[in-house]
């Protein structure tokens, strides 16, 4: 048998039909909801008369609009209330396996939720109205962002129509340096390729670099695999991935898990499968990663300056440049460690496991927020998340070192919530996109690990966190 | 879904790259929980020079005069021509559903982010892959001639523009087949779903653990 990467087998145990023009239908084992791209779908199935097909595949939550403190006070934003209480009746009527609303203690951004819980599974097939559920590939599973008519599409059908993406190998091989995070091998591959450089690939991430990575270094990873615009990035499975795993609630137990064991262990490439591309960094190469711009492909190392657009023979690439540094108020040739900042944030889906708050907490441990930091904020994934931080005693470092200790939600990643920038405020962020108002209109959005972040708030501006004892 | 056949379309051209979909409809617009009324809010930061909320009377908002939707002569555009990349960021399906309500019916770019391109086709909306080259030109000459408009036919696959240059354009059967009918996709899939049941009974004997 033709040698099978880990995306071809995925994809083909989920083949239901396949059309002449090579168009499939492709079953789907886990639906993830959430409040904002989910009204409209289940709206479209009472339209329409229709249930969903089984409902037990769907594991919902409220992330994106809730506030970060004053629980007690609920939402104030009529129009983020609406729309959380709307998924609240919506789930009410039509069912899930399991709902984690608002205020609940295993409530959180869906996908730090999907994946503490057991709800994210090897060999799964995973989607979520939201792009960044490309995260849930670290596990070994098919897992991308969909729209809300593909929403309505999965629940009323419990498939998506698709058709198989081109595979790419992006290959870290030796050790990474001390302070030289996950999310500084995400950048500096979307650095390489490009935002654009993984459209019509699912990506697979490989090599001893990557196998090294904890399970939540992985999720950061797969999950800036859509910046550089791939729908699905995935890691293979091993030991890591089945110590993960086990004894999570929908996690399966006995005689059921050795059966699905004995399986995930094939998830993997085989030898001399062949990828229609395949790029290698060398880890050693990879150092703390800053960007600079208006697009995470706008990165370099801290060590670096910010380019001079002058020097880009592509036109439209030069005449983006020049659009960011106006937009981001920074002057070309800037050293990247002398750029102050005014707010500091640590969360999103893409940094805020236990791991990336343990991080964070190592570097403020002891040492106090620099006083031009308006804000410094962390924010947990999740509820879980949040409760393991405490009982580590992580808050209180936090606290200490004049940091907010806030409640789990996506917050300022995206700032649908009352959490954001202020027009002309510059933020050291943990979260995936840099975008012109992404963190409020106006504001000026720096992606970091939660380690330069975390250093970024202590000393006021972007330092090297590898020069901290 | 509305049909799509053949348009005969004004071109507005916006020359920038990378397009994202915050860009293309910004966050505070996500809170509604209907899937009309976005085209106002299209490209909201570029097109208002005010911020911009939900609930807010846009007719009355000041306009930036220096952004390219607001010139005169793009006034009734019904096809968008772009730079690489357009779309990209979020699955917010808001964006395609701001493009169309806005009166857009096509999309012309050297490429496009994967789930926006693909939500297009849910809406009506057709989004068409050209060699830089070709869009290169598209702009020269749309910018250029005022009431620039471009012919796109679906069934034959082309564009044609004023001079009569056309241009073929792929798209698969299957998309193709939905666009031109303006057929509900659900309705499609639910057609087959004694395969459905098929599949996933033969997965459940396969892989249990996934049907707690």
């Amino acid at each position: 048998m033709k040698a099978q990467t880990l995306y071809d087998k995925l994809w083909s145990s989920h083949v239901v039909r396949e059309e002449e023009d090579g168009t499939c239908l492709i079953y789907i084992d886990r639906h993830l909801v959430h409040e904002v791209t989910s009204p409209q779908a289940f709206e479209g199935l009472r339209l329409a008369g229709r249930k969903p097909w089984r409902n037990h595949s769907i594991v919902a939550t409220a992330d994106h609009n809730t506030p970060t403190d004053h629980w007690d006070e609920g939402i104030k934003d009529p129009i983020s209330r609406q729309q959380v209480e709307t998924l609240d009746a919506n789930i009410k009527a039509f069912g899930a396996l399991a709902y984690f609303p608002f205020k609940d203690l295993r409530q959180g951004i869906v996908h730090v939720v999907g994946p503490e819980n057991g709800a994210t599974l090897p060999g799964m097939t995973v989607v979520c109205g939201d792009s960044h559920t490309s995260t849930h590939g670290a596990f070994g599973a098919l897992a991308h962002g969909i729209g809300t008519s593909e929403v309505e599409h999965v629940m009323a059908t419990q498939t998506l129509v698709a058709k198989q993406s081109k595979a790419m190998l992006v290959k870290v091989e030796g050790q990474l340096g001390r302070g030289v995070t996950a999310k500084d091998v995400a950048l500096a591959i979307i650095g390489r390729i490009g935002t654009a450089g993984g459209t019509g690939y699912a990506v697979e991430f490989g090599g001893s670099a990557i196998r090294s990575l904890s399970m939540e270094g992985r999720m950061t990873l797969c999950n800036m695999a859509i910046e550089a615009g791939a729908r699905a990035g995935m890691v293979a499975v091993d030991q890591t991935t089945i110590d993960y795993v086990k004894g999570r609630p929908f996690a399966p137990t006995g005689e059921t898990w050795d059966r699905a064991v004995a399986y995930w262990r094939t998830l993997v490439s085989d030898e001399g499968a062949v990828f229609d591309n395949v790029v290698e960094l060398k880890a050693e190469d990879i150092e703390p990663q800053v960007t600079w711009g208006t697009s995470p492909e706008q990165v370099v190392s801290i060590g670096a300056r910010v380019p001079d657009p002058a020097g880009e023979a592509d036109p439209v690439k030069k005449g983006s440049a020049e659009r960011a540094l106006q937009y981001m108020g920074l002057a070309a040739d800037t050293p990247i460690s002398q750029i102050t900042i005014d707010k500091v944030f640590i969360g999103s889906c893409t940094n805020s496991r236990i791991e990336d708050l343990r991080a964070a907490a190592e570097i403020a441990r002891g040492r106090t927020k620099a006083a031009n930091v308006k804000l410094a904020m962390v924010v947990p994934g999740s509820g879980l998340v949040k409760a393991q931080a405490e009982a580590e005693g992580l808050d209180k470092i936090f606290i200490e070192a004049g940091f907010e200790w806030r409640e789990p939600g996506c917050s300022m990643c995206l700032a649908m919530n009352a959490d954001r920038l202020e027009p002309g405020e510059r933020c050291a962020s943990t979260s995936n996109r840099n975008f012109e108002g992404r963190q409020g209109q106006g504001g000026r959005t720096h992606l970091v690990s939660p380690e330069m972040a975390a250093a970024a708030a202590i000393a006021g501006h972007f330092v090297d966190v590898r020069t901290f004892a | 879904m509305k049909a799509f056949n053949q348009i005969n379309g004004l071109v507005c051209p916006l020359d920038r790259a990378n397009v994202d979909t915050d860009a293309i409809i910004p966050k505070q617009f996500l809170k509604s929980i209907k899937r009309s009324g976005f085209g106002p809010n299209l490209f909201d930061e570029w097109r208002y020079l005010d911020h911009g909320e939900p609930g807010m009377d846009n007719s009355t908002r000041p306009v930036n005069p220096e952004f390219v939707l607001n010139f005169p002569r793009f006034r009734g555009a019904e096809v968008l021509l772009a730079r690489e990349n357009f779309g990209c960021g979020s699955s917010r399906e808001h964006a395609p559903w701001a493009i169309e309500d806005y009166g857009f019916r096509a999309l012309i770019a050297p490429s496009f982010a994967d789930i926006f391109f693909n939500n297009c086709f849910k809406n009506g909306l057709l989004p068409i892959v050209q060699p830089a080259e070709v869009v290169d030109q598209l702009f020269r000459e749309a910018e250029q001639s005022e009431g620039y408009r471009l012919t796109i036919d679906l069934p034959s696959q082309t564009m044609v523009t004023p001079s009569g240059q056309s241009f073929p354009f792929e798209i698969t059967a299957h998309r193709k087949h939905c666009l031109l009918n303006g057929l509900d996709e659900i309705g499609l899939t639910l057609a087959h779903a004694d395969d459905i049941r098929a599949f996933e009974a033969g997965h459940q004997q396969r892989q249990p653990w996934l049907f707690v």
